[in-house]
């Protein structure tokens, strides 16, 4: 029992990081339909930013924390300015491509400009370990599990409360229709898109405390793996990024606390196969009607 | 409708390839290709295998699939293993049977349920799929984990390649220009609309997807013979990415397409080589440059056909265009 909730502490801290990036996966599919790859690489680029604003202008974590999101929203409008905008019209598959296009940009560029060698974070937070019942916590896990919330739960704020959240979900629903009642769908896209990177951005630089390194290709598994999360949440839909991100998290943690740590992949996949097969748009996705 | 194997058409055919196959033998003997360069010519010729399998499954019959490196390192771990234990021409020769079964298997276990799924979904449970057989292959103690075989037997020679990279072609263009594959571009523009004419969708999804992963088996065997060293790493996410790219940068449902796009990265590659670094990031930029400005990719759905080759004056246009592409 004290083993299974130190694996629950383990893997909800986890699974924290993986929701945080699939909401980002989210939202930009459930406006543009796009599978944005690049996304992954944002969650690098903040790690590097919170890396530089941690040692090289000593700002303390929260200042940081701040900080990175606003320069990662700050470069991912300018990705989606110059990406994304010119493809609105073409196919998805070609906006795939360059999605794929930005994320190799991303990392070489990063790899260019940093040296490939990797980095240490350094703590800017104290570890200190709590044992409450048996159960070990780490404090850093802690900051992580708190700020996470706190960033989702802004997160729904923002989207079903205000102005703006209520512009971005009828874009999502029906974008001729949105622009027809007078939503800039422009500026909603872009303000997605900031909103999904600083997200991201935040889930870097809780990685780098939490790992201690930063390295420019961190961004591709968990990348992958934020994604799968959104897909099993039913992607689009915001509380089934958490839930996904939480799931995954979980399942993997378990599968390498009592199974083998080299199958975890492997069952998460395995999961994500069979609810797509069961239930294809995701765990809170709803069954559209095929139209003819 | 009676159609000989030796007609007009296909003997034209057999004499570009014939062509081709003698003045590149001819560069080779004349060491303009050297053995550096003969390396990106078996990459050009393995990719285009590739390029053109998976632009059966996505470009002809619309399913978009991201798992197709799986089936490549079925094959290219079939032929390594074999090679190992029988390091001649029967052992590769076997090694390809062997992949083809396991492929044919699998790729039709996994179709089954996995091609009901649409759009996005399928892409993401194909990955999903490519990643399982790379944990597979990683644990299994056969294929000798995370440090891959190495030492693989160098068997594949020029003609060898060629023969195999033309046979793949020659069967993919017949697959598309055959009742199947018509059938599959009926799915690709409307299910809906080819299921109610009466067109079994899954039955030819199914074809199409395993027909694509018998042909990424054979690529992956002659990959595995000609690059001496397989690890599991070599074949995940970003190798059926690779293989993704060159299917939209030459135009997807191209098969003409597929196969120039293998032939151009392979001499980018070649060109951007000494930039190390930098290679990259002006891969990256011109992938992003292409889709922008080119998003049906270069050749759109253009195939090259021999009859506009033979009634060249009314198409003088269209003839310069295919003869670039042949040269």
């Amino acid at each position: 029992m004290q083993e299974f909730l130190q694996q629950l502490v383990n893997g909800l801290s986890i699974g924290s990081i993986y929701a945080l990036i699939a909401l980002g996966y989210t939202m930009v599919y459930g406006i543009i339909k796009l599978i944005n790859f690049a996304h992954g690489d944002m969650y690098m680029i903040g790690a590097y930013i919170g890396l530089v604003s941690v040692t090289v202008f000593k700002l303390p974590f929260f200042l940081a924390l701040i900080s990175t999101m606003v320069f990662t929203a700050l470069i991912g409008i300018l990705i989606e300015r110059i990406a994304y905008k010119p493809l609105r019209k073409s196919t998805r598959v070609a906006a795939l491509i360059t999605a794929i296009g930005v994320s190799f940009f991303l990392q070489n560029i990063v790899s260019r400009i940093m040296g490939a060698k990797i980095y240490t974070f350094p703590s800017v937070l104290n570890n200190e370990l709590y044992v409450v019942g048996g159960i070990r916590i780490n404090s850093q896990q802690l900051v992580i599990f708190v700020t996470s919330i706190a960033l989702m739960f802004l997160l729904q704020l923002i989207v079903q409360k205000t102005k703006i959240g209520r512009a971005m979900r009828s874009v999502a629903v029906d974008q001729d229709a949105a622009r027809l009642m007078g939503v800039n769908v422009d500026h909603v896209i872009t303000l997605t898109f900031a909103i999904g990177s600083s997200l991201a951005a935040a889930a870097g630089i809780l990685v780098g405390i939490y790992y201690n390194t930063v390295n420019p290709l961190m961004g591709f598994a968990p990348g992958l793996k934020a994604f799968v999360a959104a897909v099993f949440g039913g992607i689009g839909i915001i509380p089934g990024a958490m839930i996904g991100g939480f799931s995954i998290g979980l399942i993997e943690t378990f599968v390498s606390g009592y199974g083998s740590t080299l199958y975890k992949d492997a069952v998460v996949y395995i999961i994500l196969i069979l609810i797509l097969i069961v239930k294809p748009s995701g765990l809170l996705g709803k069954n559209k009607k095929e139209k003819v | 409708m009676k159609q000989t194997l030796l007609n007009k058409k296909n003997l034209t055919w057999l004499a570009i390839a014939i062509v081709i196959f003698v003045v590149v033998q001819l560069l080779i003997d004349a060491r303009i290709i050297s053995p550096y360069y003969r390396v990106t010519l078996f990459w050009i010729c393995i990719f285009a295998i590739l390029g053109v399998s998976l632009n059966i499954i996505i470009g002809v019959t619309g399913q978009f699939s991201l798992g197709h490196a799986g089936f490549m390192s079925i094959g290219a771990y079939s032929a390594a293993v074999l090679l190992k234990m029988m390091p001649d021409y029967t052992g590769l020769a076997i090694g390809i049977g062997v992949g083809l079964v396991i492929s044919f298997v699998v790729s039709f276990i996994v179709a089954m349920p996995t091609l009901r799924l649409k759009g996005d979904y399928l892409a993401i449970a194909t990955l999903g799929v490519g990643e399982i057989i790379r944990i597979i292959i990683l644990n299994m103690t056969i294929t000798n984990g995370a440090s891959g075989i190495s030492n693989i037997p160098f068997l594949v020679n020029w003609p060898m390649m060629f023969v195999f990279t033309v046979l793949a072609i020659a069967l993919s263009a017949n697959f598309k220009n055959s009742a199947i594959g018509r059938a599959c571009i009926s799915i690709k523009e409307d299910e809906i609309a080819s299921e109610a004419m009466g067109i079994n969708t899954t039955k030819y999804k199914v074809t199409a997807f395993v027909f694509g992963a018998l042909l990424a088996s054979i690529a992956g065997a002659l990959y595995a013979t000609s690059y001496y060293v397989i690890k599991p790493e070599t074949f995940g996410i970003t190798n059926s990415i690779n293989i993704l790219v060159i299917v939209v940068f030459g135009g997807m449902g191209s098969l003409t397409g597929s196969v120039v796009a293998a032939i151009v990265l392979g001499i980018i590659n070649i060109i951007l080589q000494p930039l190390a670094e930098l290679r990259m990031i002006i891969y990256a930029l011109a992938l992003i440059g292409i889709m922008i400005f080119r998003p049906q990719g270069l050749l759109g759905t253009y195939e090259a056909s021999i009859s506009s080759l033979f009634d060249f004056k009314s198409h003088f246009k269209r003839f310069t265009k295919a003869g670039k592409e042949k040269a």
